[in-house]
């Protein structure tokens, strides 16, 4: 037999439509998709690992349960690297190629703000599941992280009852470290305190050495620190060096979500406090029993829970909540059910979503390091995400996408 | 008073501090002209051969002092033979190759020990007393090693054979050679030296910072300014180049913060260079080793 040119073609073109209802099929196929963008690899994977592995968890939960609404949801996981640029590649590509119909994404704010307008015009519904500095207002995008005003507001009056009035601080040199040093200095001065002198560090500052000569000559109770990254955790070994950590205290507002306390030794971390809204030893059944089975799971040497880790699971559990109550994972009646104050009982507690803002209205604890382990010493149910409230209001205009504190609390009319 | 004292000492500090990081490379940069991108990564790699070797039990003195620059010197070795010496008087190529050789060191300690260390260090030694400052014991440990360093390697370039040897093919690689040095023995035994010092480096840095795959990013940018501003006089370039950007790093730092002390490094280093294309010691000191 010859084989000619046109005979292959005519063969090779009948294939290809005998097989294209497959391909349809294949596309068209009823599984619901849920897309993750984090970075499980580059300098921020001491984040993103611990987040990846509880969203598969919950993913691995909901299809144990038989799916949504009967349908199997598909996990679609990509690493952004600690690349913004990879963010915007594959929200794109979640959006637009996979469809997804929900995507749970973003680490830094860096991040958050490189994809947040993609996915609003793609009109894919978005989650950030990260302790952030507060104001995103877009009716496309749930916020289920802790803010300034449900952390940063609870551990300064504790540290500054428990140390003294005077109060020094270190914060990372880019949106979240300004933003929430702002908030600090609000929060000081709203319950009578002084603020000596603020500082940014570049995230690759590895020499605390002149900072911690300034902190000695101002004497401050406590130091109270929005530091970031793996090179910042120079600042608690370089402190406690120089013998500071006995006399002088720290507080941090982002010390512990990177699990920074297994980075350090005991004597080094003893004594430092923070506030999230998860620790560990959130004493509720549902975390109990969270707890074993993440164990169960991965082995004794998982990852230490933190809040990140753990919001990101709740968050994917209020998406599955909506999508029930809703009867269709499309994006309008979803986030109508979000919207309806939907609550979510994870380990960290009720989570509630707030109609106002999209943020989240949760448990909040203040943690106290001792060998290593967070100690729950205080906790506070049900708190508002107050600051957000205060510049967006979603409900007497939906129509908004808006990131309010971009240009710093001043900007946005907070004094 | 204690304040000038304790504000010296910190500013010493980030001398001896720049000293440490910057010997390695110049050592390298100004016996070979080989410009090593993966230096970086070298004293990231005396960095993880302290947390294994403290987690293996072994006395953390030893493990900083001794195996961090024997383990790193011998990974240097290797890399000189198999990499580095087919490119030598090919800069451009040199640079490449390096870099590419920092990314696959990174990517094999990351997919080793994953991105980050759960195992710590700490400085082995307490806080010491200025009147009423108190800073850490261990920094200045730091400076006397990097003094007792720099002297070391003054002393084996003036006074040891090996030391002649090197300064004759720095000078004139061909002329040794048809002296009958083997110029490519020296270039592996400067290579491996000069990887050994970046792994001691790393290693005594490694209680104060953490090791990270990633580290290396930190000290290479640093360094390359360090030693280029220094010029090609190994010791005299080290030491000026640290003292004056060092210098107005600390100063910079302690008066405006951390940001303003980076920014008043680059700009120094950028007039300078402007002023003395090629380094301190090209203008000044210019006998010296």
């Amino acid at each position: 037999m010859t084989f000619s040119r046109r005979s292959f073609l005519a063969g090779s073109s009948a294939l290809a439509l005998s097989s294209a209802p497959i391909i349809g099929r294949a596309q068209g196929s009823d599984k619901i998709i849920f897309a993750s963008i984090l970075d499980l690899s580059g300098g921020l994977d001491i984040y993103g690992a611990p987040m990846a592995e509880t969203t598969k968890m919950a993913i691995d939960d909901i299809n144990a349960a038989g799916g949504l609404l009967g349908r199997e949801v598909e996990l679609k996981l990509y690493d952004a690297q600690s690349t913004i640029q990879f963010y915007t590649q594959y929200a794109t590509q979640a959006a637009a190629g996979d469809r997804a119909h929900t995507v749970h994404a973003g680490i830094t704010s860096a991040s958050r703000e490189a994809i947040r307008p993609t996915l609003s015009r793609f009109q894919t519904l978005y989650f950030y599941n990260v302790q952030y500095e507060g104001g995103v207002c877009d009716f496309n995008n749930f916020c289920t992280g802790s803010t300034p005003a449900q952390t940063v507001a609870k551990v300064v009056p504790y540290a500054m009852n428990k140390w003294g009035k005077k109060v020094y601080i270190v914060a990372a040199d880019y949106n979240y470290g300004q933003i929430t040093a702002q908030w600090m200095q609000r929060f000081v001065k709203e319950n009578g305190g002084e603020t000596l002198d603020v500082e940014f560090f570049p995230l690759d500052v590895t020499n605390f050495g002149p900072t911690i000569n300034k902190i000695q000559t101002a004497k401050p109770d406590f130091v109270i620190s929005a530091l970031v990254g793996g090179a910042h955790v120079s600042f608690y070994r370089q402190y406690a060096a120089a013998g500071m950590n006995k006399e002088i205290p720290i507080a941090s507002t982002t010390f512990g979500v990177g699990n920074e306390q297994t980075l350090i030794s005991a004597e080094e971390g003893d004594g430092i406090l923070a506030s999230y809204g998860y620790f560990e030893g959130a004493d509720n059944a549902t975390n109990t029993e969270f707890l074993s089975r993440l164990e169960a799971r991965l082995g004794a040497d998982r990852p230490v829970m933190n809040e990140l880790a753990v919001r990101s699971y709740e968050g994917a559990m209020l998406w599955a909540e909506a999508v029930k109550m809703a009867g269709t994972p499309d994006r309008g009646p979803v986030i109508e059910a979000l919207r309806s104050g939907l609550t979510y009982n994870g380990p960290s507690g009720a989570v509630t979503i707030d109609p106002k803002t999209n943020h989240c209205n949760m448990n909040v604890y203040i943690g106290e390091l001792k060998d290593q382990k967070w100690n729950i010493v205080e906790s506070y149910a049900d708190q508002p995400p107050a600051d957000t409230q205060l510049v967006c209001d979603l409900v007497a205009n939906p129509n908004q996408s808006t990131f309010m504190f971009e240009n710093g609390l001043a900007a946005a009319g907070i004094e | 008073m204690d304040l000038v004292v304790a504000v010296l000492f910190q500013l010493t500090y980030v001398i001896a501090n720049l000293a440490l990081i910057s010997l390695g490379l110049a050592i390298i940069f100004g016996m070979m002209r080989v410009i090593n991108l993966a230096h970086g990564e070298f004293l990231m790699l005396g960095g993880y051969t302290v947390v294994v070797a403290t987690n293996l039990g072994v006395n953390i003195w030893v493990s900083m002092l001794i195996l961090a620059p024997l383990v790193v010197g011998i990974i240097g070795v290797i890399v000189e033979r198999v990499l580095i010496r087919w490119l030598y008087g090919r800069m451009v190529d040199t640079l490449l190759a390096t870099w590419g050789l920092s990314l696959l060191l990174v990517g094999i300690v990351t997919s080793i020990f994953g991105a980050s260390t759960a195992t710590t260090v700490s400085p082995p030694l307490g806080a010491v007393r200025i009147g009423d400052y108190s800073a850490s014991g261990y920094e200045l440990f730091l400076i006397v090693i990097t003094a007792i360093l720099l002297f070391a390697v003054w002393l084996t370039l003036r006074f040891t054979k090996l030391g002649l040897l090197a300064r004759g093919t720095m000078q004139n690689a061909e002329m040794a050679s048809s002296l009958g040095v083997s110029t490519s023995r020296i270039y592996m035994i400067t290579f491996g030296l000069g990887a050994a010092v970046s792994g001691l480096a790393g290693g005594l840095l490694a209680p104060m910072t953490g090791v990270l795959p990633t580290i290396g990013a930190t000290y290479i940018a640093k360094a390359f300014i360090t030693v280029i501003s220094g010029g090609a006089a190994i010791l005299a370039g080290t030491t000026a180049g640290s003292v004056l950007l060092g210098g107005i790093n600390g100063i910079f730092s302690f008066i405006a913060g951390s940001t303003f002390g980076e920014i008043a490094l680059l700009l120094a280093a950028i007039v300078l260079l402007r002023l003395m294309p090629r380094g301190i010691t090209g203008r000044f000191f210019r006998k010296s080793l």
